[in-house]
């Protein structure tokens, strides 16, 4: 976007949506009351694999209050059971999942039986009336166990193999062959899960008169879950209405099709009333998508000079016995291998990476899915050759990072970047953190036994993606997004777009961006998101997408209905067009700048007196634009973090003193927005390398599956972070912005990783398994066995 | 999964609760917690339930000028004393100031937590006045954001603290 004048857009607007919010008048899932309103609650399987040899349900039938108590199979004639399987992801296979579980549980907390009662309460005390006799089968825990088939989950699959995929450049060994250093480690990242504030919530609401559904729903993707209720219900597209109001936080955790939530949808078409499911916390830890189970090994070669000259990968990955509808939970693993390595300038790569069925929960598609793992393998083992080649971090990073002036360039794994400034970025991290002042003082205090760590994590990001990512495998997920704008008779502007606001502050960038395109003031423009019934049709929010997609939609409708209101302010004035102009919520003269019409005036006229207009014109104040990424698959970003942590070596505690994050998100629309956003990804980031892991027992149980002993980051353990970007617009659209989202969750954990073992260098110790507690850091250390 | 103690169903006895200056008496189930209270029976939707055992806070409601998590106490416990939530004191204009900092600050995302840590904040304001940017971090401790890295909500915090200070 030209930036000279570019209005609002670079400018920390707070944003107008937080006001309700504020007061606790915003209006989530769990707020709305509907008449004849029914609540549901499911019976889960206490086992991680066991056959349902009886389950009777006739007590809890009787309980007060009770509509219905139904099982899979009763359920089954209202929803056709789906398959999360992708066309481009060669050979992925998955066996067919049900609202309600048939038969058999795979894991603890799939659901087998549902309870729908007049209050919740009620629900819940018929639930525990019901009565199950097991048969427990084998489980499939451990991911290695997995792979070698000795039980195979799904016997009509053959083995527990999802997916699996390799990539090789084809000179790896040569590479390897006349490297002078090799360094090869293995890391284990544990599973965690989103943890949103607000649980998974939804309401459906069925008119059997019309045939309608209407869903109130706590998702990223309302159009999507439209096309997914319509399909699996039988109900015409037309027919069913999505309304995203507010969401409590997402993360990637509400973007997938959650089986609880389709038996909520078809128990209201089988009840012909509004249902309502609102997971509790418990059912949170059992039921959302957990991510991240990775055991990486990789492998790095490197000249003397340091030179990186190959990576070489080994990753497997375990996602509980189905992969998620309809994004599949081979996305990950395969981002693992796409992205390993991605900063560097290397030319031989090679990959493989298999994908197994466990008996645990299932995991998908989390806040920055794959990134977290490819970037601290990638960072570690780059520090651990840096480290036995005697180099600086900061300066190996410098010789080995892709040149600023090198793009547009192919990674050796295929992706093409457009335009990346890692050294930028490297220099202007250095700068933020005083990197060489650090390091003095770290030596200063290592001699006086404390000892600080300082990492580093550079990074490569997808975002803006195009139908490469979904369209093309077959999924109905949508990679463009519309805007459309309506001069209102006030003089106001309604922008309804097709991206959703999950609190990140969507709707605010969007009023900055319609504001700057049409020349009037932010107050005068309303967003308006999240409702199928309302907004053009669009992919929503996932991938780092809603402001650089969605962004554009609003800039090329802006500049379109600009024009078109300059004609009727034409029309009024009896003015060539090109005279005219709009500036402060007026029509002035372009060169003298001079107010020449009110907009308000302007819209009462177009509506209420258009008979005043010359006979022959009609204005037309409603523009609708949509944009796709067309020319990369996905518009790159890039970034570096940095970490500086104390490490008690007695304790084994790690205490956070500062972060640093510098990013190109290209046109930056909101800075305040922006960075809060990446602080936020950054906390997530650091839970998952200090403090957050779903830990399951040998026998499948989740052991800690409440917020009590699932550790997530507080306040008072949280540093300061500081952010700063350099910018560099992607010129595939005219905004110029890119994603941001993601990028504080993809580093930090490296980041934290890398100063940590950078604290532990003088006891020759390191941590390789995520999450890094004491327990584990003192194990290193050789003070516990 | 809610595993609740059975508690006689019809044991519901009356409580008068003074809520957000206004005095409500109803029969409620004894087993029934004030946040449930609040929001289901009240219509007072703005305290949220993020875990129901007491631990993120969302719940956070003013029982008596003291906080509580509503998910921990129960509705009859309240009997005959005043509980102020997030509407009352938006409309009293308690929190403006607060408010109004988190606006500029942009120290809310999806506004889950808001209203507890909203409540929490307040009770640091008023009762700790020169509290520094780590006990700030201290106090909001027993309330989760998953959304913000806290940070915004730490530098709000702090700037209501620092313009109290200059206007006293
Ligand atoms: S809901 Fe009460 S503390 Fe979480
Ligand atoms: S703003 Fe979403 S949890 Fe705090």
């Amino acid at each position: 976007m030209d930036t000279t004048n570019s209005g609002y857009v670079g400018k920390s607007v707070p944003r107008a949506n937080a006001r309700r919010l504020l007061q606790g008048r915003g209006t989530y899932v769990d707020d709305l009351r509907l008449p004849r309103l029914a609540h549901v609650v499911f019976f889960r399987s206490p086992h991680a694999h066991a056959r349902l040899r009886k389950l009777d349900l006739a007590a809890a039938r009787t309980m007060p209050g009770v509509i219905a108590v139904v099982d899979g199979a009763a359920l089954a004639p209202y929803c056709k059971p789906w398959v999360g399987v992708l066309g481009h992801l060669k050979g992925i296979k998955s066996p067919p999942q049900h609202a309600i579980a048939i038969g058999r549980a795979c894991w603890q907390g799939e659901a087998v039986a549902a309870v729908v009662a007049e209050t919740r309460e009620q629900a819940e005390d018929a639930l525990e009336k019901i009565e199950a006799e097991w048969e427990e089968l084998p489980v499939v825990v451990e991911m290695k166990d997995a792979l070698s088939g000795r039980r195979v989950i799904h016997q009509e699959l053959g083995d527990n193999i999802c997916f699996k995929r390799e990539l090789d450049t084809g000179a790896v060994d040569e590479a390897f062959a006349k490297a002078d250093i090799v360094v090869e480690e293995t890391y284990d990242f544990g599973r965690h899960t989103g943890v949103t504030l607000e649980p998974r919530s939804i309401l459906a609401d069925y008119n059997a008169a019309e045939h309608t559904l209407t869903v109130y729903h706590a998702t990223q993707t309302p159009h999507m879950m439209q096309d997914i209720f319509s399909r699996h219900l039988d109900i015409p597209e037309g027919n069913v209405r999505v309304i995203a109001k507010d969401v409590g936080g997402s993360f990637g955790i509400k973007v997938h099709v959650y089986a609880d939530e389709m038996a909520a949808a078809a128990l209201s078409v089988m009840l012909r009333r509004p249902v309502k499911f609102v997971a509790d916390r418990l059912e949170s830890f059992i039921s959302d998508i957990h991510a991240r189970e990775h055991t990486a090994t990789v492998r790095l070669a490197c000249s003397k000079e340091g030179d990186i000259l190959a990576f070489d990968l080994d990753d497997l990955t375990g996602i509980g016995p189905y992969s998620v509808y309809p994004r599949t939970s081979g996305i990950e693993g395969n981002q693992v291998v796409n992205l390993t390595g991605g900063p560097y300038k290397h030319q031989q790569y090679r990959a493989k990476m298999h994908v197994v069925f466990t008996n645990k929960n299932v995991t998908c598609q989390y806040r920055a899915v794959g990134h977290p793992i490819a970037v601290a393998i990638t960072e570690a083992i780059v520090d651990l050759a840096a480290a036995k080649l005697g180099m600086d971090p900061a300066e190996f990073r410098r010789r080995n990072l892709v040149p600023d002036d090198a793009y547009p360039y192919t990674f050796p794994s295929g992706l093409k970047f457009e335009k990346l400034s890692h050294h930028q970025a490297l220099d202007r991290l250095l700068e933020l953190m005083d990197y060489k002042a650090l390091r003095t003082e770290q030596a200063a205090l290592r001699a006086k036994g404390v000892y600080r760590g300082i990492g580093l994590a550079a990074m490569i990001e997808v975002t803006n993606p195009s139908p490469a990512f979904y369209g093309v495998g077959g999924a109905r997920i949508s990679s463009q997004d519309g805007a459309t704008l309506r001069f209102e008779p006030t003089g106001t502007i309604t922008c309804l777009v097709s991206v959703t606001e999950q609190g990140q502050g969507t709707e605010g960038a969007f009023a900055q961006v319609a504001a700057s395109a049409l020349g009037v003031s932010i107050d005068r423009v309303r967003v308006v998101t999240g409702d199928t019934a309302v907004t053009p049709y669009g992919g929503g929010t996932w991938a780092s997408r809603g402001a650089g997609i969605g962004g554009e939609a609003v800039l090329q409708a802006g500049k379109v209905l600009r024009e078109r209101i300059l004609e009727v302010a034409s029309a009024i004035l009896k003015t060539d067009k090109s005279e005219l102009d709009i500036a402060s919520d007026e029509i002035v003269s372009k060169v003298s700048g001079e107010p020449r019409l009110e907009l308000s005036e302007l819209g009462r006229v177009a509506y209420f007196r258009p008979d005043t207009l010359p006979m022959d014109f009609q204005s037309q104040l409603m523009v609708t634009r949509h944009y796709t990424p067309r020319s990369y698959g996905f518009t790159f970003t890039n970034g570096i973090q940095a970490s500086l942590v104390e490490v008690d070596a007695d304790t084994g505690a790690v205490t956070l003193l500062k972060h640093w994050c510098v990013e190109d998100c290209g046109t930056v629309i909101n800075p305040m927005l922006v960075d809060e956003q990446i602080r936020g990804g950054i906390a997530q980031g650091i839970g998952a390398a200090l403090y957050e892991e779903c830990l399951y027992s040998p026998e499948g149980q989740l052991l800690n599956g409440n917020l009590a002993d699932y550790l997530l980051p507080m306040a008072g353990e949280m540093p300061d972070i500081i952010v700063a970007h350099v910018t560099t617009p992607t010129q595939t659209s005219e905004l110029g912005a890119k994603g941001a989202g993601e990028a504080g969750t993809a580093g930090a954990p490296a980041a934290v990783m890398n100063a940590i073992n950078d604290a532990l260098a003088p006891f020759g110790a390191r941590v390789t398994a995520q999450p890094f507690t004491p327990e584990r850091i003192l194990r290193a250390l050789g003070k516990v066995s | 999964m809610r595993r609740k103690k059975e508690i006689p169903l019809e044991h519901a006895p009356e409580i008068t609760v003074t809520v957000n200056g206004t005095i409500v008496t109803r029969r409620v189930p004894a087993r029934r917690h004030l946040i449930d209270f609040l929001r289901e029976e009240l219509g007072l939707t703005g305290s949220h339930t993020g875990c129901e055992h007491g631990v993120c806070g969302a719940c956070t409601v003013r029982v008596d000028g003291r906080i509580v998590r509503g998910c921990l106490m129960l509705a009859v416990q309240a009997d005959g004393r005043r509980v102020d939530t997030i509407e009352g004191l938006s409309d009293s204009g308690e929190l403006g100031e607060l408010q109004e900092a988190f606006h500029r600050r942009n120290a809310l995302q999806c506004g889950f937590c808001t209203p507890g840590m909203l409540l929490a904040a307040q009770d640091l304001v008023a009762g700790h006045p020169d509290a520094s940017r780590s006990e700030i971090r201290e106090h909001l401790s027993g309330n989760y954001c998953r959304c913000t890295g806290y940070q915004a909500i730490v530098d709000a915090v702090e700037d209501v603290l620092a313009a109290r200070r200059k206007s006293t």
